[in-house]
């Protein structure tokens, strides 16, 4: 009889460990690139909690969107900007009124030589260089919101012969920190030292939010994820403390 | 159909593709005729360097090439030395990238085309007296046409259709450095689709001529032996 307890017992200690893989789900996220490094961290914490795994795609906003409309097995989808996750909403790839703000987008006016960039901007108006360097403002959001500053200064025709556009904001800022662009438009994310919070190299002006539109990074449930508990349990992860005290480190804006 | 833009595009990337041609044919020959001749024991180390850029993917490629071609870098302080600025975000900068991305295109054909020649018909023309010029241009072109076609075809086309380098080290600048391939991926990734179909229909309809006028023009005759 001892053989059999020895069995049943082992059934248990079997059960066990078979329990957490099957209440762990795993959702495969994209991510627009700007917001790699909090929301590397973000998964590592999500893991801790939930033990669900969120596996992460980094790309272009507008890569990801197309992906997902051409049937991209995403389930939750972190955008840079507002536009994509609306659009995929009424196209019915995402569920209704799931989007949310997750981070807001603050942008520096950044050049890798220090004492370059005065911490008013003025440079702008009186500066003799000759590259200018911004992310694509017809699809990358942060070229959006450096078209909208230089709009609001009224020196966007005078610079616009000065643009050189990368095709995100990761290759603006290899414009700007290889010093083929004397300075650009970039992410704060991008420069922040996460120690002092801070920029931490080069020179650079924090641009004022009301030199530009709302610059919300905005996410939303696909359908894809719909059923799936962890891509749920992650919508709700970007909302809480532990998450937003990350968004905050990495040098992203709190939704309001 | 097509803005100005879009044409804008077009004829810069033909000119770009044409210049790199003649430079990689300009450049590549003498490197090709090298290496089919030679016994330095440099020959396998050239011949990797020349190959490298097919390992490198292009946007890594574009990114070494802007720190190197920039203020900070060897190249770009050697331009700047000389007095013509840095290569980056200018047409000059867009054609030696396209030379350094697209040269394994046209020297390796060229390379298997010389070495095919053999030893024959050249001993055959110093008995004639054939100085080593003479030789090359009477002999060693001829025969090798059928290289150089492929050479100029997969080098042209190959820099027509670059995406990652020119993105990089052209800087998107709108009828200065945006090639089409730029162009058409703007028009994706800013959702309009229709302006990226069209523009990839017109694409491929003139590379379609271009590589068919190629063809047919600089045909490949069985050529007469010249020494024949």
């Amino acid at each position: 009889m001892l053989s059999r307890r020895f069995f049943r017992f082992l059934i248990a200690v079997w059960l066990i460990f078979l329990a957490p893989s099957t209440w762990a789900e795993t959702t495969l996220v994209a991510v627009a690139s700007d917001f790699t490094k909090p929301m590397t961290e973000i998964a590592i914490e999500f893991q801790k909690a939930t033990s669900h795994e969120a596996k992460l795609s980094f790309g272009s906003s507008g890569k990801a969107f197309a992906q997902i409309q051409s049937g991209a097995p995403f389930e939750v989808y972190l955008s840079a900007s507002e536009k994509y996750p609306l659009e995929l909403e009424k196209s019915g790839f995402a569920v209704t009124d799931s989007h949310f703000v997750y981070a807001v987008g603050k942008l520096v006016l950044w050049s890798a030589t220090p004492g370059y960039v005065d911490d008013q901007g003025e440079i702008l108006k009186t500066g003799n260089f000759k590259h200018i360097a911004l992310a694509d403002p017809s699809h990358a959001p942060y070229g959006v919101v450096a078209e909208e500053v230089m709009k609001s200064l009224n020196v966007l025709d005078k610079l616009r012969p000065l643009f050189v556009m990368g095709e995100n904001i990761s290759q603006t800022f290899q414009f700007v920190s290889t010093h083929n662009a004397e300075l650009g438009f970039i992410a704060f994310a991008q420069v922040i030292d996460i120690n002092s919070g801070k920029i931490g190299s080069g020179s650079g002006w924090h641009i004022p939010d009301n030199l530009h539109g709302p610059f919300n990074q905005t996410a939303v449930l696909l359908k894809t994820g719909a059923e799936n508990p962890a891509a749920l349990a992650l919508v709700d992860f970007l909302k809480s403390p532990t998450a937003l005290a990350i968004i905050e480190k990495y040098g992203f804006g709190l939704p309001k | 159909m097509l803005t100005s833009a879009d044409l804008g595009a077009l004829l810069l990337t033909f000119k770009v593709a044409s210049i790199a041609t003649l430079v990689m044919l300009l450049f590549g020959t003498p490197l090709a005729w090298w290496l089919a001749r030679t016994r330095s024991s440099w020959k396998g180390i050239i011949n990797a360097v020349v190959a490298l850029p097919l390992v490198l993917p292009p946007t890594v490629l574009g990114f070494y090439l802007l720190v190197l071609m920039g203020p900070t870098g060897a190249i770009g302080k050697f331009t700047a030395w000389l007095g013509l600025g840095t290569l980056p975000f200018t047409f000059p900068g867009l054609v030696v990238a396209s030379v350094l991305y697209s040269l394994p295109f046209v020297v390796q054909p060229l390379h298997a085309s010389f070495a095919a020649i053999g030893e024959q018909p050249l001993e055959a023309a110093a008995t004639l007296r054939s100085g080593p010029l003479d030789t090359f241009f009477s002999v060693v072109v001829p025969l090798a046409k059928p290289g150089f076609l492929t050479a100029s075809i997969l080098g042209f086309a190959h820099t027509v259709g670059e995406f990652g380098v020119v993105l990089m080290v052209g800087g998107n600048i709108p009828d200065k450095t945006r090639v089409v391939s730029v162009q058409i991926y703007n028009h994706v990734e800013a959702l309009e689709y229709t302006e990226a179909h069209w523009l990839s229909g017109w694409l491929l309809l003139f590379s379609f001529s271009v590589l068919l006028v190629l063809y047919t023009v600089l045909k490949t005759h069985p050529v007469a032996h010249p020494l024949k």
